[in-house]
């Protein structure tokens, strides 16, 4: 079922700079040329009766109900698939298109239910209102034939067309006996989601749709995407929840809180409760698509888990006490200015969340630069994008990916590197699988075979399978083959780039050591594999580079991030649609966090605490003096907590329990702070070491904004009351009150109004702005009043783009005889992140653990077979986790997620990181692996641990 | 803090900029990028180190955190 409120125009909107004038029904119309006859008279306000068009896909013209008559033609073609043309004269509604009309419609109801009234799509269901709009009176077939509507005949015989309904599908059900074989669920699956998990099988009245070889949806290669339940046009695939609650009464635009792609959504609502999430159409992002996560795994947002209700402790072995929240925030305020008298302003800080507003995040950094008196705030980028960050603004002038989305309507060539879109970043992975399907040539770089390598319809012309830790050496090799064959765009980089840097850069990559050939031992990709991608690359037309964390979780994850940005320089494919260097953001708001001057060292838009002037402006609007040296990273505070100088820290919406390398380090430093405050919608790990516990709120409770990544400020709107009386933005606005630095914001709107007038690159950007024009990009300002698509056009944001020195430095941390492979990590389409939200639904039935996956022959080798238990032992650290044998691994290379907190995949990883930003090297960890049959001594330690946690939880005492 | 870390970040800083063709260039972007990313106390403690022989320092991170140690003062302090 469509949204509620949207209008379907039935085929999709067509760009084209050629107008056609035509008539329908006696009226002249305008549209651009290639538009349907049916969509142009939509755009008139004349409805033409459809069931099979729907504008979220192509037209089929299968259902003939579209029918009309065009002056001059013969017989009455079906104005879906019929294009406009010049002086075209239509007529929608004559007698004889009636008749046809109810024909058709008579067929239909011939061969469906009659249940309307107790149908989940009743009062939206397309049948129902064609069946009204064409005037069927009478189906003078009867119902009695061969059917799929009844199991048994009158005589109490099996119906052998009789399928059914599918309920396995945790979030929709799949009921055959409503189906009228549209194809809408299965062009849906195929244009949109582009997985291709639906077919019709059979011919005639045998047709029916079916999910892979006629399998139950959640057995089939279905990723529950939901493009299927929004196209059907009657209640053959309906949400569980439609079913459960009825339909909303009004719907609410607003932003998905999971991955960076950003979508926008309409809520659908019943006063307070959502009955389903619609993607929005006209989101800019995301065009009316969605994952699995953002449509369906919203449950976590009112599970039972959630904690509503202040609490504290004197120690982490303390049952947890439920307070006011006038008492907690007094007790915080009154613990943070002790450590502070007692060991000094430096000794206490804060963590910003990428998962909460800009607003909210802004005000964290305001509280610990202003409130604290310090620079030591952090946010989780630091172990994500701060590469990003450091390598984008050195070479382009920006902390930030140039381009938007759409831009890869126009790329000819997609390099994808350690970034697996279609499982991380699902929204724009099909975006990018239509690309390539429509002729984009593609190059991956990746340890693994991910899913964009081979998928239905798409082959990479490349997959540089390189050794993990190496994608600098492939990304100087691929610059070798570009500078020693001649292939630098050398206008460009005269006209646009520094001319020494340049130099200097082409003088490193010529040198015969990063020849592919000098390289193929240490990368492990064959030489001539290089050479052709690089290329392609550098010749196929516009060519557009994606990258994820498998680029800056690395020892030298900055240097890669540079790497990139001088192949996009050396080629010229920078600075206009279709080319550009992208990176996909971890999660939802990680761009904004970082915008927002999460980072110790900058104010919000990325600049330095050190400058004066910028410096100045902040104190001028908050009215402190403020420190002008970089604080503490988040790793240095682990460091400083353990060698006693910090002491106490208030964190927003992260789990760096969980989530931060070297899992038993981080936790040794959380059990030395004296003052752990967590604001969070659960008791998530790092809440376990917590001696204060603030309830956050979901993104359902608040006003406010988030950026994607394509620097995309879309607005979070409010659709139910927070459930633990504040939003996240008034919690810390009290502890700033309470710590004595007042803040008096009535609405978040304000915040970002004082956001707006301190950073040049959000100047032109309000609530307002954000309303009228649905999303905006920054740099939004006088130069920009709508906002920045693509970056860098004309010149770069700081002047000339400069190439930066990307020599290959091995990672220290190399295999031996000890721990001989080499584990790296990722994330699956059903779970997010540390999966405290993900868990908390029903996608635990795609993945409910996390496992090792190896090669056979690493198996072989060890006597492991899939299933078994094996122990994964690095240097940091050893967890036990069942093994998945699989090819999409190269032998010597070890993976798993790290969704669930009890399969320890950060006790293993190390302490290794970015020489530049301190960004954890999650990517490579040598380990051995072994079978094993119970659980590792750390293991047993968290579960015993937990369980004590949850004890002492259940026995919360109110006063 | 942990001096064995700081040693070792520091190292990492100095591997990136040992490309760069002009020795002092390099030495004075390592103490640079130390300068602008690490918070004051951890550049005192690593100058500290330094000057009490600067074990594990690489020669370029010596040269560099000398360098440090002239340009700021908060390094010293």
């Amino acid at each position: 079922m469509l949204s509620i409120v949207d209008i379907d125009r039935g085929t999709p909107a067509v760009k084209s700079d050629t107008v056609v004038t035509l008539e329908i029904d006696g009226r002249s119309i305008q549209v651009p040329e290639g538009t349907s006859v049916m969509r142009a008279a939509a755009q008139a306000g004349i409805n033409i009766p459809k069931l099979c068009a729907t504008d979220m896909l192509e037209a089929f013209g299968s259902c003939r109900l579209c029918l009309v008559e065009i002056d001059g033609r013969k017989g009455y073609p079906a104005s879906c698939t019929t294009p406009v043309a010049a002086g075209m004269k239509v007529s929608t509604q004559t007698q004889k298109l009636a008749e046809i009309r109810r024909g058709v419609m008579e067929l239909y109801i011939s061969d469906h239910p009659l249940d309307c009234l107790t149908c989940p799509a009743n009062g939206h269901c397309e049948l129902q209102d064609m069946a009204g709009v064409v005037g069927l009176r009478e189906v003078r077939y009867g119902y009695e034939g061969a059917n799929h509507v009844f199991a048994k005949d009158k005589q109490g015989e099996a119906n052998p067309h009789f399928v059914a309904k599918d309920e396995s599908n945790p979030y929709f059900t799949f009921d055959p006996s409503k189906c009228i074989v549209c194809s809408r669920c299965v062009r849906a699956c195929d244009e949109v989601q582009g997985t291709f998990a639906l077919t019709i099988q059979g011919r005639g009245f045998e047709s029916k749709v079916s999910a892979s070889q006629d399998n139950r949806f959640l057995d089939s290669e279905c990723v529950s995407c939901g493009a299927c339940v929004q196209a059907c046009p009657t209640a053959t695939l309906s949400e569980k929840s439609l079913i459960d609650r009825g339909q909303a009464e009004h719907s609410v635009v607003t932003t998905c809180a999971y991955c960076g792609v950003g979508c926008s959504f309409r809520a659908e609502m019943k006063g307070e409760e959502i009955v389903r999430m619609v993607p929005n159409k006209d989101g800019h992002a995301n065009h009316g698509h969605s994952c699995v996560k953002g449509r369906f795994a919203i449950g976590y947002a009112t599970h039972p888990d959630r904690i509503n209700v202040p609490m504290i402790r004197q120690k982490i072995s303390d049952p947890w006490r439920i307070v006011s929240w006038e008492e907690a925030i007094a007790h915080v305020a009154s613990e943070f200015k002790r450590l502070q008298a007692a060991y000094g302003k430096f000794s206490i800080g804060g963590i910003t969340s990428s998962r909460c507003t800009n607003e909210e995040t802004y005000l964290v950094q305001k509280l610990v630069r202003a409130g604290f008196g310090n620079n030591n705030v952090d946010t989780c980028a630091r172990v994500c994008h701060s590469p990003t960050g450091y390598g984008l603004k050195s070479t382009l002038g920006e902390s930030a990916g140039t381009q938007d989305f759409d831009s890869i309507e126009h790329a000819d060539v997609v390099l994808v590197i350690g970034a697996n879109p279609t499982d991380a970043h699902p929204v724009f992975g099909s975006q990018m699988k239509q690309r390539l399907r429509a002729g984009a040539k593609l190059i991956v770089i990746d340890p693994r075979r991910i899913d964009l390598v081979r998928t239905p319809h798409i082959k990479a012309d490349y997959h540089l399978k390189l050794r993990p830790g190496t994608n600098v050496a492939v990304l100087d090799t691929l610059a070798h083959v570009i500078v020693a064959e001649g292939l630098v765009d050398e206008a460009f980089v005269a006209a646009r780039c520094e001319p020494a840097a340049f130099e200097k850069w082409r003088a490193l990559v010529a040198q015969e050591k990063y020849s592919p050939e000098a390289m193929e031992a240490e990368t492990g990709v064959p030489a001539e594999l290089v050479r052709g991608a690089a290329r392609l690359y550098a010749t196929g037309g516009n060519a557009a580079i994606y990258y994820g964390l498998g680029v800056t979780e690395h020892s030298q994850g900055s240097t890669a991030v540079m790497a990139i940005a001088n192949l996009a320089m050396a080629t010229g494919n920078i600075g206009r649609e279709g080319v550009g260097v992208n990176p996909l953001r971890g999660q939802n708001n990680v761009q904004g966090s970082c915008d927002m001057g999460s980072f110790p060292h900058e104010f919000t838009g990325y600049r330095h605490v050190g400058d004066a002037s910028v410096r100045g402006s902040f104190e001028d609007a908050w009215g402190v003096r403020l420190h002008d040296e970089p604080g503490l990273r988040i790793p240095n505070m682990f460091e400083a907590a353990l060698d006693g100088s910090f002491k106490g820290l208030y964190i927003e919406g992260e789990d760096i329990a969980q989530s931060d390398p070297n899992t038993q380090h981080v936790t040794a430093a959380l059990q030395a702070l004296e003052c752990v405050v967590v604001q969070d919608l659960f008791l998530n790990e790092t809440a376990k070491f917590a001696h204060v516990f603030l309830p956050g709120s979901s993104f359902l409770e608040k006003d406010g904004t988030f950026v994607n990544a394509e620097r995309r400020v879309s607005r979070v709107r409010k659709v139910m009351e927070p459930k633990g009386r504040y939003a996240d933005w008034e919690v810390t606005q009290l502890l700033a009150n309470a710590m004595g630095y007042p803040m008096n914001y009535t609405h978040p709107s304000q915040i970002m109004d004082e956001i707006a007038r301190l950073t040049p690159t959000f100047h032109g950007i309000s609530f307002d702005k954000i309303d009228q024009l649905g999303s905006v990009q920054w740099p939004c300002n006088e130069q920009h009043p709508e906002g920045t698509p693509v970056m860098h056009v004309g010149e770069f944001v700081r002047g000339k783009g400069r190439f930066m020195l990307t020599e290959y430095v091995p990672t220290s941390e190399k295999v031996n005889a000890e721990h001989p492979l080499i584990l790296t990590t990722g994330r699956i389409l059903s779970q997010y992140n540390v999966g405290a939200q993900t868990r908390r639904t029903a996608n635990v039935m795609w993945h409910d653990e996390d496992r090792l996956e190896i090669h056979p022959h690493d198996a072989e080798e060890r006597g492991i077979k899939e299933d078994d238990w094996v122990g994964i032992e690095s240097r940091a650290g050893q967890t036990v986790l069942r093994a998945r044998v699989s090819e999409r691994m190269q032998p010597g290379v070890v993976y798993t997620t790290f969704h669930f907190p009890g399969s320890g995949a950060n006790v293993i990883t190390t302490e290794n990181s970015d020489w530049a930003t301190n960004c954890p090297e999650y990517k490579v960890t040598a380990v051995q692996v072994t079978r094993v049959s119970q659980p590792s001594e750390w293991q047993k330690r968290y579960q015993a641990f937990s369980n004590e946690q949850q004890a002492l939880l259940d026995a919360a005492e109110t006063p | 803090m942990n001096i064995e870390r700081l040693i070792a970040m520091a190292n990492d800083i100095s591997h990136y900029f040992a490309a760069e063709p002009d020795k002092a260039a390099g030495a004075a972007s390592v103490a640079d990028h130390l300068k602008r990313f690490w918070e004051p106390g951890m550049r005192r403690q690593i100058v500290a180190h330094l000057h009490a022989g600067g074990e594990g320092l690489e020669p370029l991170t010596k040269v560099a955190i000398e360098r440090l140690a002239q340009i700021d003062p908060k390094a010293m302090s």
